[in-house]
């Protein structure tokens, strides 16, 4: 297994685990066709995503090149992102 | 420029098969018309069950997709069966097909009985067949292909791996001068304001939209709200987070290229690039609503497996589940669950859909030709009257 996490589009924010991956860990991922090691700050399921840089609170998460939702705190780099810190964005016009 | 070897028709459009179709244009003469096919090669007969008793833009419906099929540039000639009292008459549909060139016989079961129209039927279509043996295959530009893209019994190995690497897929043949269709507006809920803002103008983003909300609206008078309870508790143990990362995983299939067009069901597009069909995401009512587009290939990805196939477009089936791929074998024509494994870049198991995508549209059989699987349904809104 070359690659444990994949990034679907080189504008993705996070990484989604393709085996349990363990907190403390490095973990290889190619980024725009470069491939860069992460360390990790959480055990991360299978599936589940974790962050490729920092980010601020009620920035975007991107995954599949799009917004998927919006950092409901601060993320760093190599922290599990769900639901516990990530929320669904409100459309245009409806705020 | 990249090309396949297909058939060229006289409208100037390009096939990947070459097929004689026989029609029946009401759900009376179904069984004539399959009994004409029977053991007949090259000649296919579509199962379809309406024509009679469909009222206001459902007639349309019906009428826009047979017309589709007959039209279709993978069918080289056209037998239509009708009855001869149905409200779609085999001489109106007869007529439509006809203005793109192609030859239409039109028999009616109410002039003969059953057996003399089996029996007349059957001798039109071996002549026809005849004929359509002789066509030879051309190198042909593949930006006269219009690729067809679905989903259907996925699992969490569809929004990972085998819709992203269609996604590359379906890039290259936009960036090819071909066209891609997206459709299921279903599964759009949660992600129709990021395809929209994809739209080339805002009445196409509009368009979206309002496909949108019809669907919901549908659903809530149905009783059911999509949006409420989802992503499920299932989806969010799995590792979805919102909804829009459940709709993307779908939608991204059909790539990442500016969205050119919103066309109804069952309509041709008229642009090239990605353009949007407004379809359910009831996987054989989607498929026949592309055919019926003009869609000469389909791409399917499963996680889960699915037999279907079209009576005249090959459909390719892939998955990124490996178990998937074993069990079933006979069904499943590419294996991507290199990519889950760490083994392949999406990128690469891309370019392999790419040029299985052309291998195919010149020729080779897929599964669902091979076994036979001829699914056709044509979506209604309302009643038959």
């Amino acid at each position: 297994m070359r690659y444990k996490a994949i990034v679907i589009n080189g504008k993705d924010n996070v990484a989604t685990a393709l085996t349990p991956l363990a907190s403390g860990t490095r973990i290889a991922v190619e980024i725009q066709g470069r491939d860069e090691s992460i360390l990790l700050y959480s055990d991360i399921p299978t599936g589940h995503k974790f962050a490729l840089q920092n980010m601020a609170e009620g920035d975007l998460v991107i995954k599949y090149g799009e917004p998927i939702g919006q950092c409901t705190t601060k993320i760093s780099r190599g922290e599990y992102v769900h639901i516990h810190n990530v929320t669904s964005r409100p459309k245009e016009g409806e705020i | 420029m990249t090309t396949f070897e297909g058939y060229v028709r006289a409208d100037g459009k390009a096939g990947t098969r070459n097929y004689v179709l026989i029609i029946p244009s009401v759900g009376c003469s179904q069984g004539a018309a399959q009994a004409i096919a029977r053991g007949i090669k090259g000649a296919v007969f579509i199962p379809n069950t309406l024509g009679c008793g469909q009222i206001g833009e459902d007639r349309a419906i019906v009428k826009r997709t047979l017309t589709g099929f007959g039209t279709h540039p993978n069918v080289f000639s056209v037998l239509i069966v009708g009855n001869g009292c149905e409200q779609l008459s085999a001489d109106e549909l007869g007529r439509a097909i006809a203005s793109t060139g192609k030859h239409v016989e039109v028999i009616l079961i109410q002039d003969m009985g059953t057996r003399k129209a089996v029996s007349l039927g059957r001798r039109i279509v071996r002549e026809m067949c005849a004929d359509a043996a002789k066509l030879m295959r051309k190198p042909i530009p593949v930006s006269e292909l219009i690729l067809g893209t679905e989903c259907g019994g996925s699992d969490y190995t569809s929004g990972l791996a085998s819709n992203p690497a269609v996604g590359v897929a379906s890039d290259l043949l936009v960036a090819d001068g071909g066209t891609v269709i997206l459709s299921e507006t279903p599964e759009l809920i949660g992600a129709e304001h990021l395809v929209a803002r994809r739209a080339i103008t805002p009445e196409t983003a509009q368009q979206i939209l309002k496909a949108v909300a019809w669907w919901e609206r549908q659903s809530f008078m149905a009783g059911q709200n999509i949006r409420e309870g989802n992503p499920s508790p299932g989806n969010i143990a799995g590792g979805l987070t919102t909804l829009e990362e459940k709709s993307l995983g779908c939608i991204y299939k059909g790539g990442s290229g500016p969205l050119e067009e919103v066309v109804s069901y069952a309509s041709r597009p008229t642009r090239k690039g990605l353009v949007y069909m407004d379809t359910p995401a009831h996987d054989i009512e989607q498929l026949t609503g592309m055919v019926a587009g003009g869609s000469q290939i389909v791409v399917f990805t499963t996680g889960r497996g699915t037999p279907i196939g079209s009576p005249i477009v090959p459909v390719i089936k892939i998955t990124a589940n490996s178990n998937t791929y074993r069990t079933m074998r006979d069904n499943m024509d590419m294996d991507v669950s290199s990519i889950l494994l760490g083994n392949e870049k999406i990128r690469e198991a891309g370019k392999r859909i790419f040029q299985e995508i052309i291998s195919v549209a010149s020729g080779k059989p897929v599964k669902a030709e091979k076994l036979g699987n001829r699914d056709f349904c044509i979506f209604t809104m309302n009643i038959n009257i």
